[in-house]
């Protein structure tokens, strides 16, 4: 089972992109396109919380394209984690609270991390992509 | 039955018996005050070295007060005068009590006769620090060496103790090393009790 994913985006609760990766040359963006998409997202995910016909909608999910996937999950304190990935992938919302554990372990308990800030943690980044790898998506979907 | 199941209660907290307590502690909730910790001396001090010897007295405090807790409570009272009783009580014992787990190893200097070495693949305070690049060699674990200078000055063993990354071939993360260098007293101590 393919588990191609393209990027990963996380935003901060006011829409700057503080961590951008990708994996693989499909989707790869150099630094402003990665942050417009970052500040695109953001306001799509805020304006569908007002269009939704369905009262106490906490914004888009998933968005499925010809091309691509793009899973989004929201943590309780508005920080955004969103993976762009092949169409069909399987287990990637199980993925992303994954990376939002790392993110509350590596991230937020280091000293040096300004909240808000992009992240540059050597932890984060290694466990990171130890969890991306296709054998560890694919456990995480037990 | 009356009375079964119910803690007797202390008026004053010092009449409490010195029980072995809860073993546990949340290790997030440890990481974060230790960070907050980091952070609040971060913006007391104006260079990396100042920080490190900040750290290093806060651990200081916190062997001080271990080496007596443990003295009364798994040594029944009793009291290292060898060196390398001291030093595997603090690699075993202190080791076990603070991280959960004895130390991965205890090794003497190559080089000087007065120093030894505790090693460890990644100190517990570290476990959820990145240092970033611009710090140069810093490490937290000064906290660590300053418990460790805390317990051997409290025993009698003055020493200066200082935390060390080293490198690894084949990981990608240094080992941590706490450096303990004896002062000449010891030394001629040790030597005189053969």
């Amino acid at each position: 089972m393919a588990a191609a994913i393209y990027s990963l985006y996380i935003i901060n609760k006011s829409g700057g992109l503080i961590y951008y990766k990708d994996y693989g040359s499909a989707g790869r963006m150099d630094t402003n396109d990665s942050l417009r998409v970052a500040s695109l997202w953001h306001s799509m995910h805020a304006i569908s919380q007002q269009l939704s016909p369905v009262s106490g909608c906490s914004g888009i999910e998933l968005l499925q394209a010809d091309t691509f996937d793009l899973h989004c999950y929201q943590s309780l304190t508005g920080t955004k984690f969103f993976v762009v990935c092949e169409p069909g992938t399987q287990h990637m919302e199980s993925l992303l609270k994954y990376i939002y554990e790392l993110y509350t372990d590596y991230v937020l308990k280091n000293p040096f991390y300004e909240m808000e800030m992009p992240i540059r943690c050597e932890l984060f980044d290694i466990n990171l992509t130890q969890a991306v790898q296709k054998d560890r998506v694919a456990f995480l979907g037990r | 039955m009356i009375g079964v199941g119910k803690m007797k209660q202390y008026t004053n907290v010092l009449d409490k018996p010195l029980t072995k307590g809860k073993q546990e502690v949340s290790l997030s909730a440890f990481a974060f005050l230790f960070s907050e910790l980091v952070q609040y001396n971060q913006t007391q001090v104006d260079n990396i070295g100042e920080l490190e010897r900040r750290l290093e007295d806060a651990g200081y405090a916190v062997g001080a007060r271990v080496l007596e807790l443990l003295c009364h409570r798994d040594k029944g009272n009793r009291r290292e005068t060898r060196l390398l009783g001291i030093l595997s009580f603090v690699h075993s014992t202190v080791w076990k009590v603070l991280f959960g787990k004895v130390a991965d190893s205890l090794e003497k200097g190559t080089e000087h006769e007065d120093e030894y070495m505790i090693s460890e693949k990644e100190l517990l305070v570290n476990r959820f620090i990145s240092i970033p690049k611009d710090m140069g060699t810093f490490n937290c674990g000064a906290f660590v060496a300053g418990i460790v200078r805390g317990v051997l000055d409290g025993a009698g063993f003055p020493a200066v103790v200082t935390a060390h990354f080293v490198p690894v071939d084949g990981q990608q993360r240094p080992r941590t090393t706490i450096l303990i260098k004896f002062a000449e007293e010891v030394l001629h101590r040790e030597a005189r009790l053969g």
